[in-house]
């Protein structure tokens, strides 16, 4: 089992609970999304598998191991196996596209070894050949500011695939393309996964999107699991039942967002 | 409606704490004038109009005789040396003091949204040093080194290398902070160490503001060399020291003007640099 959760609850430091008694469990050949209106608790959900929150209580285990037991040396070992795909591609404007890529091996490489790849790039064969299943090895030696946001957010995921990690999670990891390019990077993601056998847990706006490429699901409302299905086996009254008055209450929804935002400001 | 449609007027609400706020600052000038008696219009009467008029006449024309200028080019290389060994000096120290004083490589700050108790207790006393290193100006020191190693440069190097370090460690920590942090926390979060985080996840944004910085403190570093020579520290400044004492006007503008040419270069390096780096 590579992911379990039994009975987890986490908290934001402010009281806000955000998830409440989450029991799950993925394994290694499953691909698996996660969806629900904004403010239901995906990105945090996902920030939980990526052990860059800790959960407030409940037992967690990723890869066979509890993160909040971990020392911080094995908390660094576990998060080099763990790759998260982020919304927004965490690349510094002025780097190049292969140092982006090379840089998701970081929690492998010695320092040394870094060092010398920002004088000159040590696996320049590597990162093309991650680009390249995304058809982006053209842009190998262009700066991260000089392509769009949809080849960013797609170095972002070239990143994560050259760190190979035992587990994939995306938050969100087509928002910025278009639905055709959407379409075929969540099929390259998918495919990625099955052939490399590790579990792929993405967070997804788009219902159909989710329901076409992933064949599990799981729907998220106010911080407890509604339904975790098969997505052929998933009805119209459990997607109304996920989104209800989500459109017309938009006070709390917007509560939710904002509270959402200033998590994401705050931890990520 | 609201209430204030019916206002005749509208009324911007930040105008009266600004004209305030600009008011008090003005009254905050005027003791200071006071202080220093700054009262210019002593430089305009007569007898000093005509004391700083001969003064000024000695100036014109700049020597050029090839021995001054043998001389001038020794002083220039031995002042370049000084701003320049020094600033190196000062970087081997403010770097990693730089690293352990910002907060942008806090790993337990990617749980909580802040650091932790022990690296705040680590922050606080380098954040110290820093201060205590860059609190006493160089000229200090510079007396102090030149009783301890002698007349020379030497002295000079090293009175830069301490001050400079304390100024580039706590300006380039606060570079680290400016940029955005996601690139490195986003590293951390996946097992980098920080270090690499920081050559990864920070460097690529800070590289401009960093070689910029670092420039102008060189710049700044050559104009303290010159005064460090007026107490001995040799280079420009003890020469132009010497050319004053001797009523050797044409001296000083030989060299004052190379000090212009000096600020020129580091001025034209640094946007050459940022360009590159841009």
């Amino acid at each position: 089992m590579s992911i379990s959760l039994t009975g987890v609850v986490y908290t934001h430091p402010n009281g806000m609970r955000a998830l409440s008694d989450i029991n799950l469990s993925i394994k290694a050949d499953e691909q698996v999304a996660i969806i629900g209106s904004s403010g239901a608790g995906k990105t945090t959900l996902l920030k939980l598998l990526a052990t860059s929150l800790l959960s407030s209580s409940g037992d967690l285990q990723l890869l066979q191991h509890n993160p909040a037991q971990l020392s911080a040396r094995a908390l660094r070992q576990l998060r080099s196996r763990i790759g998260l795909i982020h919304q927004s591609p965490p690349l510094p404007p002025r780097q190049r596209v292969v140092t982006a890529v090379l840089a998701g091996r970081l929690g492998q490489w010695s320092l040394a070894r870094a060092c010398l790849s920002l004088c000159y790039p040590s696996d320049i064969e590597g990162a093309r050949a991650e680009l390249s299943r995304l058809d982006l090895a053209e842009k190998l030696f262009e700066r991260c500011d000089q392509v769009s946001g949809g080849q960013q957010q797609r170095i972002g995921i070239a990143r994560v695939l050259y760190q190979k990690p035992d587990i994939m999670l995306a938050d969100e990891p087509v928002s910025a393309m278009d639905p055709v390019l959407a379409e075929h990077t969540l099929s390259i993601l998918g495919s990625i996964a099955r052939e490399r056998g590790v579990p792929l847990i993405a967070s997804l706006h788009a219902v159909e999107l989710a329901l076409k490429h992933f064949p599990r699901v799981i729907g998220l409302r106010a911080g407890e699991i509604l339904f975790d299905k098969r997505a052929d086996a998933i009805s119209q009254q459990d997607l109304d039942a996920l989104y209800l008055n989500t459109g017309l209450d938009d006070t709390a929804d917007q509560y939710a967002a904002a509270a959402n935002n200033s998590l994401r400001s705050r931890c990520l | 409606m609201p209430v204030t449609a019916t206002r005749a007027h509208w009324h911007d609400p930040a105008a009266t704490p600004r004209a305030l706020l600009t008011l008090a600052l003005l009254l905050v000038l005027w003791p200071g004038l006071q202080l220093t008696e700054f009262r210019p219009q002593i430089l305009f009467n007569a007898q000093n109009r005509e004391v700083m008029g001969r003064f000024l006449a000695g100036f014109w024309p700049p020597d050029t005789s090839a021995e001054f200028l043998l001389m001038l080019g020794r002083a220039t290389l031995e002042t370049l040396a000084m701003a320049t060994a020094g600033l190196a000096l000062a970087l081997l120290l403010a770097i990693p003091l730089s690293l352990i004083a910002t907060r942008t490589l806090s790993i337990s700050a990617l749980f909580s949204g802040r650091p932790s108790r022990t690296g705040r207790l680590l922050r606080y006393p380098v954040r110290f040093v820093l201060i205590v290193l860059r609190s006493i100006p160089e000229i200090v020191w510079a007396l102090l080194f030149v009783r301890a190693v002698g007349l020379g440069p030497t002295a000079g190097v090293l009175a830069i290398a301490i001050t400079y370090s304390g100024m580039l460690g706590k300006v380039y920590a606060e570079i680290y902070e400016s940029v955005d942090p996601q690139p490195a926390r986003a590293l951390l979060q996946s097992g980098s160490s920080r270090l690499a985080a920081f050559l990864y996840g920070v460097l690529p944004n800070a590289a401009q503001e960093l070689t910029s910085y670092t420039l102008y403190r060189w710049e700044c570093a050559v104009r303290a060399s010159v005064i460090m020579g007026f107490v001995g520290a040799g280079g420009l400044g003890q020469m132009i020291d010497l050319s004053m004492r001797m009523f050797a006007g044409g001296e000083v503008v030989s060299i004052l003007l190379t000090f212009l040419l000096l600020v020129l270069l580091a001025d034209q390096i640094s946007q050459q640099l940022r360009k590159r780096l841009a």
